[in-house]
């Protein structure tokens, strides 16, 4: 927590400019694919047309042949498997024996340059044997065969996953619920989009050190499989993530190209850089699983949730991916905002022959928010309740514990929902809109960081190094990678507070495992609260030397010293100052080089004893709210979205635009799932993708995106930075379900299906009108002429 | 491989350079003339990251033939500031309102808003009008909200309107 000496807040909570905006801007930073080095080789992959097939033999002599054509590998130089969980290592950088989805890398090849590159990769003969591949994960289960196995690392069958927990008595709660409510969900699954495909370079510098050049938000677990799969010592190895062109989980592991261009550059001894296309992109995937989900959920009279059953299966493609994860996430990240009475989850991931998923921002916990929202919003309007104040009465509130035992402590979710409901002009407008009108409401909550790190070990999560010098100046040294999110600025934010310098003086050095201390990476929003943390505690060590230095030549009290505005100043006689960097240099005098490391470690007593209990738990939750408001055409069935409002608990927002920024891309991504986008691969064209490109893949536009009015909400947690939670990934979740729960208010209609296409959106209104005028239903919103009578 | 010594003007200044005829001018510009200012981002004219402007028009450089680009003249992101003394106003305010996230979008969408802005000078610019005008650049970060604050606070201080409340 903030030191009591500090002049509080002169940068926190402030709109900044980011430490590296003005470049990207200026089009003058380089991204891996703007990296150019002498002699550099451009490599290709050539990529399996098969979903499913054993691959009998490879003739790499016909690309040899080619002029300009340096090396080729196959699997047959990539023998050791890897994997991002370590318990779930079941993927090899190029395919070994068989391909398992299509799109996977079969053989890479390194020429002068990408044309010589793409003929050689037309020039190989391979001959397959294909197998009977599977597209549905029900049927994938069916059967226990080697031949139809789709992993070939899997030991059971065609099941990647099983996890069942059950917390109370859910049967027996279940019956006694006064109303129970009972959904099918489908969320087929969608993709990250980062407009930077991926790309990486490896070099092996003049020392004998690889040097690979990665758009990856995991450096350090690149790092790690790196040296696992190419048989070299961590040491001899250096990754850097130079500026990254967006991720959202799409590069949170190791891909195959990393692997590739690092072999090849190791054989041809010369710079190798491959980018993938945007084809390859949609085959990498690693995007948000198909689930399939049932959920009967038990409601007492008065709208208390008392129990929740919840059945799922997960369409996992060919690898494991964070899958082992995604599953357990599937079940434990439901448990807030509302108390559950008692709960059961029963998740099954299944292998498939599609192309791996993953974590897509708002990991696991995406697909079924929307499920359970859209329970609760039934529920409503089976029990006559308001949907907000529904919500309100199951809120779980501050310091508490959930069901699945997960200690949660800070929550400003009731700000959220008060916020949204003011702002939308819920209580006055909602029941005056017309049929084809419509508002809806969803919460929703989601993690800062995870308890424990993905490969077991008990050092710290994070470390920060800071150094000052007596030109003034701050450089912070974070293994942390940002990715656009901010984070680079997020740390000049905190040592800017701290010391009194403004951002422009302070450098961030970040994700170069070289010269940075180790980071874990960008994934599960833990980057604010975890390496934010870390640089906190370096920053008020350094703030200490340099007051205690000042204090002494002034002989005033240490606590009379406030460093702001590039400034030490007697906070009882501000015409006493002097610049920071004499500041600093009477410090270097006194104590030696300034520099100080940071490390955080997370709290061991968020989570309960039981297995599994460790997986989703988080020293602190962040809180969202979104309420939306539509216009559905009963002609078309095309949903127009007019606004939503979305108000997020960040805990403490350092950065004000930055967390707006945050809140709006996520809300708007939730939006782009909700109504338009959808990873879909052809079982009727043998497992291809259905459309693996940006026109076809339908992202929204400037036209499409509706007006976002994003609120921040802070409810300080003891366990962050300033009170700080993270910002990057809740505020998405319930975006969908608040534009299903509108749709319904506007018409009538139930989707359990995503996304809400014009033709699923008209099947269902039609249907409707089909029930009411055989006299099954009556009509939703009747007029008003009706409405005074039912009054 | 044909190669063909092209002659154009790229940010104001004469270039003349040698490239494979069936080159993109994406490809020339990126790893030609290293001007890695204009992204690839899809490299089929979908996503708009390649967005340049061939004599004052934004357009696609993923999709057109460096061969096209002959005798014309050519504008990246690279020659934005040049016209303003270094910093354009339009790069400034994305600056300033936190508009680039990942930066990766930015050049196409500078471009596309650059030509908005001298086709719109003189007339109020609606929030309509720059979705229109940018409806080809996809961003996947920031929910396009805090790039039409920017292209409006831009459009509304070159037409003298009352700034945008910051």
């Amino acid at each position: 927590m903030p030191s009591e000496d500090r002049e509080r807040d002169w940068q926190l909570g402030k709109t900044h400019r980011k430490v590296d905006a003005m470049e990207r801007m200026r089009g003058i930073t380089r991204y891996t694919d703007d990296l150019k080095l002498p002699g550099m080789l451009h490599a290709k992959i050539l990529r399996s047309p098969h979903a499913h097939a054993r691959i009998k033999s490879i003739d790499l002599a016909p690309a040899l042949a080619i002029p300009g054509v340096f090396a080729a590998v196959t699997g047959q130089d990539f023998k050791i498997p890897y994997g991002i969980i370590p318990w779930t290592q079941d993927e090899n950088a190029l395919a070994v024996d068989k391909v398992c989805h299509v799109g996977d890398g079969v053989v890479a090849i390194a020429a002068i340059d990408e044309d010589t590159a793409n003929a050689a990769c037309k020039a190989v003969r391979i001959e397959y044997e294909v197998l009977r591949a599977f597209f549905d994960p029900a049927e994938a289960l069916k059967v226990r065969d080697r031949d139809s196995t789709i992993n070939p690392y899997a030991r059971k069958g065609n099941l990647s996953k099983h996890v069942l927990l059950e917390f109370g008595e859910v049967d027996a709660e279940l019956a006694s619920s006064d109303l129970v409510i009972e959904g099918e969900y489908h969320f087929e699954g969608t993709t990250h989009g980062a407009i930077e495909p991926h790309c990486a370079l490896a070099h092996v510098e003049t020392n004998g050190i690889l040097t690979v050049w990665s758009a990856t938000q995991v450096s350090h677990y690149l790092h790690r499989e790196l040296s696992k799969v190419l048989e070299l010592p961590p040491h001899r190895i250096r990754v850097i993530q130079p500026p990254l062109g967006g991720a959202f989980g799409g590069k949170s592991e190791p891909f195959d190209l990393e692997f590739c261009v690092s072999k090849l550059a190791m054989i041809t001894k010369r710079p190798v850089k491959l980018l993938y296309t945007r084809e390859e992109v949609f085959y990498a995937h690693r995007g948000r699983h198909p689930m399939k989900m049932k959920y009967r959920t038990g409601f007492s009279r008065d709208g208390k949730i008392k129990a929740v059953d919840a059945k799922t299966l997960l369409d996992g493609g060919a690898y494991s991916s964070f899958g082992l994860v995604t599953t357990y996430y599937s079940g434990q990240l439901l448990c807030a905002p509302y108390a559950f009475g008692t709960y059961r989850f029963d998740s099954t991931r299944a292998y498939t022959n599609k192309p791996a998923c993953g974590p897509k921002r708002g990991h696991g916990s995406v697909q079924p928010r929307f499920a359970m929202e859209i329970q609760l919003d039934k529920a409503a309007v089976a029990l006559g309740i308001d949907p907000i104040e529904l919500r309100r009465r199951n809120d779980i509130g501050a310091n508490t514990q959930t069901i699945n035992e997960f200690r949660v402590g800070s929550n400003g979710f009731s700000e959220c929902l008060d916020k949204v409901e003011a702002a939308s002009g819920w209580r006055e407008r909602r029941a005056t809109l017309p049929y084809g009108r419509g508002l809806g409401v969803a919460g929703s909550t989601y993690i800062s960081g995870t308890n424990y790190p993905i490969y077991p070990n008990e050092m710290p999560q994070a470390g920060v190094q800071i150094c000052l010098d007596r030109s003034g100046r701050a450089r912070v040294f974070s293994g942390a990678n940002d990715i656009g999110q901010g984070s680079n600025t997020m740390l000049a934010v905190i040592v800017s507070e701290e010391l009194g310098l403004p951002l422009e003086d302070i450098r961030v050095l970040s994700a170069d495992t070289d010269l940075c201390p180790v980071d874990l990476g960008a994934y599960s929003s833990r980057i604010t609260l975890m390496v934010g943390n870390a640089c906190l505690a370096a920053a008020q060590k350094l703030r200490s030397k340099v007051c205690e230095s000042v204090a002494k030549r002034w002989k005033v009290a240490k606590n009379r010293v406030v460093l702001a505005g590039r400034m030490a100043i007697d906070r009882e006689d501000p015409e006493r100052n002097i610049s920071s960097a004499e500041a600093f240099v009477w410090a270097e005098v006194d104590h030696g080089l300034l520099g100080e490391v940071g490390s955080y470690n997370t709290p061991k007593d968020r989570h309960g004893d039981y297995r599994g209990a460790t997986i989703g738990a988080s020293p602190a939750y962040s809180f969202t709210a979104h309420l939306a408001e539509v216009e559905v055409d009963p002609e078309t069935g095309i949903v127009d979205v007019k606004k939503i409002w979305v108000a997020h608990d960040c805990g403490k927002a350092l950065s004000k635009r930055i967390v707006e920024g945050q809140i709006e891309g996520s809300t708007y991504m939730g939006f782009g799932e909700a109504l338009m986008e959808e990873h879909l691969v052809d079982a009727q064209h043998r497992g291809a993708h259905a459309g693996p490109s940006l026109l076809d893949y339908r992202m929204p536009t400037f036209l499409d995106t509706p007006e976002i009015a994003a609120m921040i909400v802070e409810a300080p947690d003891a366990n962050g930075p300033y009170g700080a939670k993270e910002a990057g990934e809740g505020p998405l979740h319930s975006t969908i379900p608040a534009i299903a729960n509108a749709i319904y208010d506007a018409v009538g209609i139930r989707l359990d299906r995503l996304p809400f296409t014009p033709a699923r959106v008209l099947a269902a209104i039609q249907e409707r009108q089909r029930r009411e005028q055989a006299g099954e239903l009556a009509p939703h919103k009747p007029s008003t002429d009706e409405q005074r009578k039912i009054a | 491989m044909s190669h063909l010594l092209l002659s154009m003007t790229v940010n104001g200044e004469p270039v003349q350079v040698a490239a494979p005829a069936h080159h993109t001018l994406l490809e020339v510009l990126r790893y030609k003339l290293d001007l890695i200012g204009t992204k690839q981002g899809c490299d089929k004219g979908d996503c708009g990251a390649c967005t340049v402007q061939i004599d004052g028009v934004p357009q696609l450089s993923c999709l057109t033939l460096a061969l096209h680009a002959e005798g014309r003249s050519v504008t990246t992101v690279e020659g934005l500031g040049l016209q303003a003394g270094g910093c354009h106003p339009l790069q400034d305010a994305f600056d300033r309102w936190d508009a680039a996230q990942c930066g990766f979008c930015t050049p196409g969408i500078l471009m596309s808003a650059e030509a908005l802005l001298r086709r719109t000078a003189g007339r109020p610019l609606t929030r309509q009008a720059v979705c229109e005008a940018l409806a080809g650049n996809l961003c996947r970060c920031t929910g396009y909200t805090k790039i039409i604050d920017a292209v409006l606070d831009v459009g509304q201080q070159m037409n003298g309107e009352v700034a945008h409340a910051e």
